[in-house]
């Protein structure tokens, strides 16, 4: 899905470059193509463009759409807390709205912590999270048989580092489809 | 002690080079009042090459490691006796040694070795003790620890709990970024490291039963946690729980047939009794907090563990028999896995103080708490058997590396991989004989 989203970026990115050029052929090949757009980037063969599939209305599985809030699959947390924030709202209900309108998806989420504490403590608080998140969408009108709920606690960080900004990105709860 | 730290590091150095990957030691604090002690090398009496391992080091380094005692550097002896007779008790007096170690190493069959060793007290001019061992070039260093468990013993009045071991994880990530998570055993000195679980999925908390014969942990195999069971030595393992939810913590009674553990299944993290020979589950703890991290008091009657019902973590004690839990810790706001003295009279936790998570020591008779570590995000800790040290996880450098503190909180000394992480560790019951 990332990757998929990169290399449609990149030929956007090719396409804008090539503009004024002759060329139709606009496969890139890699990060440094920007670099050296006037030299030999262009081959031939492949003459898919990227307006067509900026053009058209996404027409495969709305979760595999990059501008749909199903792409957002993250929520995350406060120290020691596991209480939803309000900017989380949006993109659960419209996982609600999903899961309730497609009855065979089923979801797991994922709870985590970041690496503060002590490890099992934190494996009960990843699990909090994640029943939050659980209990969100239950009470949005999602049948709790299409939810499942495991706990990685600190076991699973996101960020390596050690400090609050990659703390804040490991306290977290994600949606896994 | 200038002395003594680089008499360390050059045999930290010598040990280093003969086992690349064992965990390493440093004495990054002295000690006032430590015991000054020389043990000579020993010296071989057969034909053919000595044995690789050098006993007399690895006493060494075990005496030093304690912080109990000041070993002679080789540099000032001004003698290396091997046999009673050559022993002038006026060489050590000179330079203010009170006790002094001197051994003989023999071939004794194949591939075997008989190791005799005498200790001396310096100024009375006597013989304390003497031992000899029939063993093998690969239980050289086992024999050395034992020995240095049998002065230990004979010059501080407790049991040494050098000849036991660590089980600990570790965690290695590849190029890719990917994950490989083990559950090793190494000797305490961190030497003879070997792999008992290799995982792409988390492996935690590894707890030795009473007998050292088997440990307990958690595995996010098959991407569910599980609590298994595995033989040490066979390596032959049992699935004990892996219920809907949590499956963790496990912790062992005092008489290694019932595990404590910590369960989900009814909704939230309470903490259970599994019967091993039963299979039968009996439910402790009845609370919409999390409750977790269970240990079993040495005499079996009790069980602490933490839980935030009171708002923050704190630990909790109740009776095994069930009843209402008691809180026990009251400083701070946040104070959790605790694990007891072999007496009975002291935790070790981890507590937080001034956003530091460290690792404590609360005195149950009177509520004192001693901060015994200085790192920011210390944890895990695990008493020695003897009760005299406690091992704990910390960082340094970013890394994940092994401390072990004295209970005293006078000598610290650290212990850490050349590469990965490495984390919870557990340390052994003394050695069955």
């Amino acid at each position: 899905m990332n990757t998929k989203r990169l290399s449609w970026l990149a030929m956007v990115a090719a396409a804008l470059l090539f503009a004024g050029c002759s060329s139709t052929g606009t496969r890139e090949e890699g990060a440094a193509a920007s670099d050296k757009a006037g030299a030999q980037v262009v081959e031939g063969g492949d003459a898919q463009t990227a307006g067509a599939a900026q053009g058209g209305g996404w027409q495969g599985n709305p979760l595999e759409d990059p501008n749909s809030l199903l792409s957002k699959r993250k929520v995350y947390f406060d120290f020691d807390k596991s209480n939803i924030k309000p900017e989380y709202v949006e993109v659960l209900r419209a996982h609600a709205e999903y899961l309730a309108s497609h009855p065979l998806v089923k979801v797991t989420i994922e709870g985590h912590c970041d690496e503060r504490g002590s490890r099992e403590y934190n494996i009960g608080l990843g699990e909090r999270r994640a029943n939050a998140v659980k209990r969100f969408l239950e009470a949005e009108g999602v049948d709790p048989a299409q939810l499942n709920t495991i706990s990685y606690g600190e076991e699973r960080p996101e960020a390596l580092g050690h400090n609050e900004a990659a703390w804040s990105k490991n306290r977290r709860a994600v949606l896994v489809y | 002690m200038r002395h003594l730290k680089l008499m360390i590091l050059s045999l930290v150095a010598l040990l280093g080079s003969l086992s690349a990957h064992a965990l390493e030691i440093e004495i990054t604090e002295g000690v006032e009042g430590a015991l000054p002690i020389a043990i000579v090398p020993f010296a071989y009496r057969g034909a053919g090459n000595p044995p690789t391992q050098d006993v007399a080091a690895i006493v060494t380094a075990d005496l030093a490691r304690s912080g109990r005692f000041k070993p002679l550097p080789l540099a000032d002896m001004l003698a290396r006796p091997s046999t009673p007779d050559a022993v002038d008790f006026r060489d050590w007096r000179a330079v203010n040694v009170e006790n002094l170690v001197i051994g003989e190493i023999e071939p004794n069959g194949p591939r075997g070795y008989l190791v005799k060793f005498r200790l001396f007290d310096v100024f009375r001019g006597g013989q304390i003790t003497g031992f000899s061992f029939p063993t093998t070039q690969n239980d050289l260093r086992s024999t050395a620890h034992r020995i240095a468990d049998l002065i230990y013993e004979e010059l501080i009045g407790e049991r040494g709990a050098f000849d036991t071991r660590i089980a600990y994880i570790t965690s290695v990530r590849d190029r890719q970024g990917r994950e490989r998570v083990h559950l090793k055993i190494s000797d305490a000195d961190g030497y003879n490291p070997q792999t008992i679980v290799a995982s792409d999925e988390p492996l935690m908390s590894p707890a030795w039963s009473p007998d050292g014969r088997r440990i307990a942990y958690v595995s996010f195999e098959k991407h569910r946690p599980s609590v298994w069971v595995q033989d040490v030595l066979t390596g032959k393992r049992e699935r004990i729980t892996s219920y809907k939810g949590i499956n963790g913590a496990p912790a062992w009674s005092p008489d290694g047939r019932r595990l404590a553990l910590t369960l989900s299944k009814d909704g939230n993290p309470d903490i259970y009794i599994f019967d091993l020979r039963r299979r039968s589950l009996r439910k402790l703890t009845h609370h919409w907090a999390i409750d977790t991290e269970p240990a079993w008091s040495p005499d079996g009657k009790s069980i602490v563990f933490t839980s935030d019902r009171g708002g923050t973590p704190q630990i909790y004690r109740v009776p095994v028999s069930g009843g209402e839990p008691e809180r026990i810790t009251f400083e701070g706001n946040y104070n959790a896995r605790a694990s007891w003295a072999p007496d009975g009279r002291y935790l070790t936790l981890v507590t937080r103080v001034n956003g530091n998570f460290r690792i404590g020591l609360l005195d149950m008779e009177n509520g004192d708490l001693q901060v015994l570590s200085r790192g920011d995000l210390d944890e895990s800790p695990s008493f020695a058997p003897n009760g005299s040290m406690i091992i704990y996880a910390g960082r340094d450098g970013g890394r994940g590396v092994l401390w072990a503190v004295s209970t005293d909180g006078r000598v610290r000394q650290r212990l850490a991989t050349q590469v990965g992480d490495v984390r919870e560790p557990a340390w052994s019951p003394y050695h069955q004989q």
